[in-house]
């Protein structure tokens, strides 16, 4: 850089300081001036010149319409828009309103936004469609059942047909819509339903065949069309009477919705509507004319108000108050409201509900619903919460009956309740011992009553993520205690826990793991198959996802083996590829839960779902080839063999899929490939690599993840060589991914970097550097960003040693380019510039000047987040420009950081402090431009800003200006930086208060401990704790660095203050300087101990405490340095201390006497402890008991030799007594 | 509360460790074969020391670890009779 443009910069920098002064200026006398008064600055003639306070537009039309032909767009001609309406698809509109990255709704109550069932999507809310819970199952497994007798509950026979019923229902249904769809003026004819089904299968159709379906190619007729989905198909259905309306022209395939409104609009004025069109459009899907719910009440129709009993208020204002008399009621009447709360509190709490207009709120505790009770008999007050929704559940405890006129089932009913809701809403304590009671009664309870009650509660929609915990919690133990009488209620467990396997928390996810694996442990194998069988061929695909990670816990908790002949059964299932489907979703869970665990039973696991790839079903192939994947990950690097024999279908089978089951296969083959050795992985390689080029192009974007994974997978294997890459994959793949459309999304940007680096790591760094440069000019900053990152990885991982000369110069060209154009200052290209600088190393020299110079114009930027890049990018680079031998530029840039000190926002503060830092660092003090006595000045009152980057890094430069050349500054400036860095020792951050204690020692070290200690020893008084903590850690680093003589006689001396903090403070202090100087506390211990012997007998135990942990210091730091008799002395006034009861207090008393132990020997100490170990008192025992149980931990060998002579009886060792 | 619960649990822990350590009902007899036992092992532990007494005894070294260890069935005799 030249010298004039130095001075331009320095000139500028100037200006823009001065300017910053004078602004401060105007500013105070810009304020306006409302008080009357005329202001000087301001002109008086008001007419001519405008005042600021009055509108000079008032009467104007202050605005024109931008938009204005509005009106216009939405003309239509001919039914057609004149105007295109751009709109984002349904997806982008909702992407932030369901699963992970769903946004809080502002407008969502904090009560709701707690339940589970607020954060849950779609999907996992059709947990509630499973409906009530399914009857008690019967114990086909009970150990004393007999052949023949049925138990109570359902049979699996019965569950069996309900499940076939429900089949049957669900495809009636939908044929009744299909119909409806289709054809509404009634004459539609029956089609074979068997044959449409066939082909009504979109995906499988789409997606072509395998082997297998190949050859059942036949059996479909030859006119359908195979690669349209269900609409064509029924179209062409030969007695479709519909296809005799539609016209020839049309183009044949509108989807069935079209189809629908066309037959609609057709229908309108020559035949009477049919139902379903009249019909609101809610009841479009509805298969039946779904009768009025029983939950809604239109307006006028609830009487739910008028039947309610009266209350006691209502009957003291009819009745009079003498002559009557309250009747109990009559033994075994139980009043009805435990179930008709349960469907009329919400229409009878809202009377408005039904009616449009506003009504005034009855205000009588009948309208508004029960009010919430404050205290539960039984319980008592402190319940910490009870909601609205547990009333219903819980208000049985409430009814207020004499629990001596009920039955024992009654009785035992409602204990349940209590600790159920003990547990659920109550104080820790409270939760913790209904808990303990709930598992310890779990058998005399018995399972009926325990989950007819918890279960329910589960199934709570305004559940919140604790209680269901908790009750998850009262399950699991129950579980345990209740063993084999939970069989009965499997079914009901496994519907309850089973949406917790799909929840988004991982911890919930994990709880139900637990769960289910305890409960199959609990029922065993047979009953958990014999329940979960009926819905693996469920109706419904979220029982069926439900039931298949269900099935893959209990195999993890029974072992794979046990499943397997199960498994294999299910997998070859001829009735339905429903349980096909689930069978293979099995067997791609559990490789899930269970990782390399599966490695044993790979082969069985793999062979299950082997003929699953050349099913008929497209569904069921993709879920093949996504389990394989799964199988073949959890292997990883382990069981290729296990794998050779689908090796050929899958090959095969990659060939002929297309879309959704492509992906699945190319993603089995990507985690095949790395298990298999060099040859065989180059020849699979190939084989499959022309599928994988050709799907480079595909636009959809689950096969491009796919794609790309599978490539970084090829590239990592051995087998396949930077020569084939280079010949047959980069253009292509630089072609396609390596476009500005990929990083605008976030998936796509962070797959294709890591597989690019991945590449790189086969083929070398220059090859794909030089394929990237390019990218660093382009126009979109988004795309040069990834180029950064990538290109910042790659040089992290291989080095710029292969990186030509003109590559080097166009690299720092376009990441110069590319750091210029930033409009968004990004940590990536700074990450970038830095590294691929470092990595340069000395060959940046040349390039030195010009980085330089664009670091300065950055530092003069008005933005700030600019400077604060630019001094950041100076801390990066300072060890390169050393390096570089630019110190001639070093200097110059410090010089202007320095300018830079006065800057007001404070994360730029500690960018530009953390530059001079490193620039300090590398320089070194001495030759350091601007010199260190004008710098350490200006940095005195920086110490005072409360911005923790700042504080870190002043303290930082300044403990290295203190450690490395505190002579260039006087004393009296050090004692100044001692004042402020008190302040410091307060720091939140624990690395800002470390980095103080450890200046204080340099500075104590460069001027001499008296002023420093004198300073230190003051704020000792002071009244926050941390603040004391700090200052006794900041002498103890004060005596370590100067020598304890130096510090000790003051510190003692300042002991006899008669003031209780001051005094424990010298104790604190002295615990750390006893810790830091370790050995060289052998001269001082007599010296202390009449100090400590005051302490150890003072009236305060916070005194003993601390004085206790300073003898275990000094005990600590003497071992075998001859100091044994003052320790003994110290530990006869510590000995007494024992029966203290305080934790904190005994915890200090026993280290001190271990370390006393590990000083004087076992034998000395232990004698004191034998003399307690089995005193009348149990108070006295236990504290001997401790130290007993310390001493032997510890030292157990060599405390033998030192056991007690118990030489009556039998119990001498005559062995002792042999001489030679 | 909470602190007596929790260090009731270490106590656990530790006897479950440590099966010499003690607590504040450890019966004499409990305490006495313990010692013993640890004693025992000691010996056989420490070559030279065995070596000591297998001299002093007049026995192969091997006859008195298999003593000791045999010893460490019931180092004081029988328990004590359980008194209901």
């Amino acid at each position: 850089m030249s010298d004039a443009e130095f001075e331009t910069i320095k000139r500028l920098q100037q200006e823009r300081n001065a300017a910053a002064g004078k602004k401060k200026i105007f500013e105070a006398t810009d304020a306006p001036t409302d008080n009357g008064k005329a202001s000087l600055t301001e002109a008086f003639d008001s007419n001519l010149y405008e005042s600021g306070n009055t509108d000079k537009f008032a009467g104007y039309n202050t605005s024109i319409a931008v938009g204005e032909d509005a009106e216009m767009e939405d003309v239509e001609l001919n039914g057609r828009r004149l105007v295109g309406q751009y709109t984002a698809t349904k997806e982008q509109m909702n992407e932030y309103a369901h699963g992970a990255t769903q946004e809080d709704d502002i407008l969502m109550s904090r009560e709701q936004q707690a339940q589970i069932s607020a954060r849950e999507s779609d999907y996992q809310k059709k947990r509630y469609d499973r409906g009530p819970l399914t009857p008690t199952r019967a114990d086909a497994f009970a150990a004393n059942s007999q052949a023949g007798v049925q138990g109570e509950g359902a049979s699996y026979r019965e569950v069996m047909a309900m499940r076939d019923l429900e089949r049957e229902e669900a495809r009636v249904k939908q044929l009744i819509t299909e119909k409806k769809t289709n054809g509404q003026n009634g004459s539609t004819e029956h089609a074979p339903t068997l044959k449409a089904e066939e082909t009504s299968d979109k995906e499988n159709g789409e997606a072509g065949s395998t082997v297998a379906v190949a050859g059942r190619k036949r059996k479909q007729r030859w006119d359908v069309a195979s690669e349209n989905g269900e609409a064509p198909a029924d179209n062409e259905q030969p007695s479709d009477a519909k296809t005799k309306k539609s016209r020839w022209d049309t183009t044949p395939a509108p989807d069935s919705a079209a189809e629908a409104a066309a037959a609609r609009r057709r229908s309108r004025w020559d035949q009477a509507p049919s139902l379903s069109n009249a019909g609101p459009a809610a009841n479009q899907g509805q298969a039946t004319p779904a009768p009025p719910q029983a939950g809604v009440v239109s307006f006028g129709t609830d009487i739910s108000g008028r039947t309610m009993p009266f209350s006691d208020e209502e009957l003291d204002m009819m009745l009079p108050s003498e002559g009557y008399k309250v009747l109990d009621p009559p033994p075994g009447y139980e009043p009805q409201r435990y179930a008709a709360r349960r469907v009329m509190s919400t229409p009878a709490s809202e009377p408005a509900a039904g009616f449009g207009g506003f009504m005034m709120q009855e205000d009588t505790p009948r309208a508004m619903g029960k009010q919430m009770p404050t205290e539960i008999p039984g319980i008592g007050p402190e319940l910490a919460f009870l909601k609205e929704s547990d009333l219903k559940y819980f208000d049985k405890l409430m009814d207020g009956q004499d629990e001596n006129q009920l039955s024992v089932e009654e009785l035992k009913e409602r204990k349940i309740m209590r600790l159920l809701l003990k547990v659920k809403n109550g104080t820790p304590p409270m939760r913790k011992t209904a808990l303990r009671q709930i598992t310890d009664n779990a058998r005399q309870f018995g399972a009926g009553p325990l989950f007819n009650q918890i279960l329910p509660l589960l199934m709570e929609r305004t559940l919140e993520d604790q209680e269901r915990h908790l009750l998850v919690k009262v399950i699991d133990r129950v579980l345990y205690k209740l063993d084999d009488l939970v069989r009965p209620f499997v079914h009901k467990i496994l519907v309850v826990i089973e949406p917790l396997l799909i929840d988004q928390d991982y911890y919930a996810r994990v709880e139900g793991r637990e769960i289910i694996s305890n409960l199959s442990k609990a029922a065993g194998l047979a009953t958990m198959i014999s329940t979960m069988r009926p819905d693996i061929d469920h109706v419904d695909e979220y029982v069926r996802n439900t039931t298949a990670r269900a099935f893959a816990v209990v195999a993890s908790a029974l072992g794979i083996p046990a499943l397997l002949p199960f498994l294999r059964a299910v997998c070859r299932s001829k009735k339905s590829w429903q349980a096909r489907h689930t069978g293979v979703k099995i067997v791609q869970q559990i490789p899930i839960l269970m990782g390399c665990a599966i490695l044993p039973h790979l082969k069985g696991l793999v062979d299950c779902i082997s003929d699953n790839l050349n099913d008929e079903q497209a569904k069921v192939r993709t879920v093949t080839s996504l389990a394989i994947a799964a199988l073949a990950e959890a292997a990883n690097p382990y069981g290729i063999e296990s794998f050779d024999e689908i090796l050929n279908p899958l090959w095969t089978g990659a060939r002929k899929q297309r879309g959704k089951g492509l992906a699945g296969f190319l993603k089995a083959v990507g985690y095949i490939i790395p298990l298999m050795d060099e040859e065989y992985a180059n020849y699979y390689t190939s084989q499959i690599m022309e599928i994988l080029l050709r799907e480079f192009s595909s636009p959809d974007d689950e096969m491009k993840k796919v794609v790309l994974k599978v490539i970084s997978q090829c590239a990592n294997t051995d087998g396949v060589t930077a020569a084939y890459l280079k010949e047959n994959v980069l253009n292509d793949f630089f072609k396609s991914f390596w476009v500005r459309r990929m990083a605008l999304d976030k998936r796509n940007y962070r797959q294709v970097v890591d597989t690019t680096v991945d590449i790189s790591q086969k083929v070398g760094g220059a090859e794909i550097l030089d394929r990237l440069v390019a990218n660093l000019k382009d126009e979109s900053e988004a795309y040069r960003k990834m180029t950064v990152e990538t290109i910042e990885k790659i040089v992290a991982s291989l080095g710029a040693a292969d990186i030509s000369e003109r590559l080097e110069e166009r690299l720092i060209d376009g990441i110069l380019h590319s750091f210029h154009e930033q409009s968004v200052e990004d940590i990536v290209l700074l990450n970038g510039f830095g590294t691929v600088v470092n990595s340069l190393g000395i060959r940046c020299k040349p390039y030195l000047t010009q980085i330089a110079s664009t670091i300065l114009w950055k530092l003069n930027n008005k933005s700030p987040s600019v400077r604060q890049q630019a001094a950041d990018l100076v801390s990066r680079i300072a060890m390169v420009m050393k390096q570089c031998g630019e110190d001639q530029l070093m200097s110059k840039v410090s010089v202007v950081l320095y300018e830079y000190l006065g800057e007001e926002y404070p994360e730029v503060l500690g960018s530009i402090l953390g530059a001079l830092r490193s620039i300090v660092t590398v320089v070194g003090i001495n030759e350091m431009k601007p010199p260190i006595r004008d710098l350490l000045p200006r940095l005195t009152p920086i110490l005072r800003n409360r911005h923790e980057k700042v504080q870190e890094n002043t303290i930082d430069l300044v403990g290295r200006i203190a450690d490395r050349g505190p002579e260039s500054v006087n004393a009296r400036e050090w004692m100044r930086i001692c004042f402020e860095l008190l302040d410091m020792l307060k720091a939140h951050k624990k690395g800002i208060r470390r980095a103080a204690n450890n200046t204080f020692g340099y500075i104590a070290k460069a001027i001499g401990p008296q002023d420093v200690l004198a300073t230190l020893l003051n704020n000792l008084r002071v009244q926050e704790r941390q603040s004391r903590v700090c200052t006794a850690v900041a002498i103890g680093i004060v005596a370590e660095t100067c020598a304890p003589f130096t510090v000790l006689p003051a510190l003692m001396n300042e002991y006899r203050v008669p003031e209780l903090n001051v005094q424990n403070g010298v104790l604190k202090s002295l615990t750390f300087v006893f810790e830091y100087i370790g050995e060289m506390a052998k001269d001082y211990v007599y010296a202390v101990t009449p100090l400590l012997e005051d302490a150890l007998i003072d009236r305060d135990q916070v005194h003993r405490q601390t004085a206790a942990s300073v003898v275990k210091h000094i005990a600590l730091g003497v071992v075998g340095m001859g100091c044994e008799d003052a320790l003994v002395h110290l530990l006869n006034l510590v000995m007494p201390n024992i029966y203290e009861s305080s934790p904190h207090v005994i915890d200090r008393i026993c280290e001190a006497i271990d370390a006393i132990r590990v000083a004087v020997g076992n034998g000395v100490t232990l004698n004191y402890v034998w003399a307690g170990l089995f005193h009348p008192a149990r108070k006295v025992r236990q504290p001997y008991w401790r130290l007993y149980n310390d001493a032997y931990t510890m030292s157990a060998d060599s405390i033998v030799p030192y056991y007690p002579n118990l030489g009556t009886d039998n119990l001498a060792m005559e062995e002792l007594f042999l001489v030679l | 509360m909470a602190d007596k619960l929790r260090a009731q649990q270490q106590l656990e822990q530790l006897q479950a460790r440590y099966v010499g350590t003690g607590h504040a009902d450890t019966t004499k007899f409990e305490w006495t074969s313990n010692i013993a036992r640890d004693t025992c092992s000691s010996f056989v532990g420490h070559a030279p020391l065995l070596e000591y007494m297998a001299l002093g005894m007049g026995e192969s070294k091997e006859k008195v670890r298999a003593m000791m260890i045999e010893k460490m069935v019931q180092p004081v005799g029988k328990p004590p009779e359980v008194q209901d």
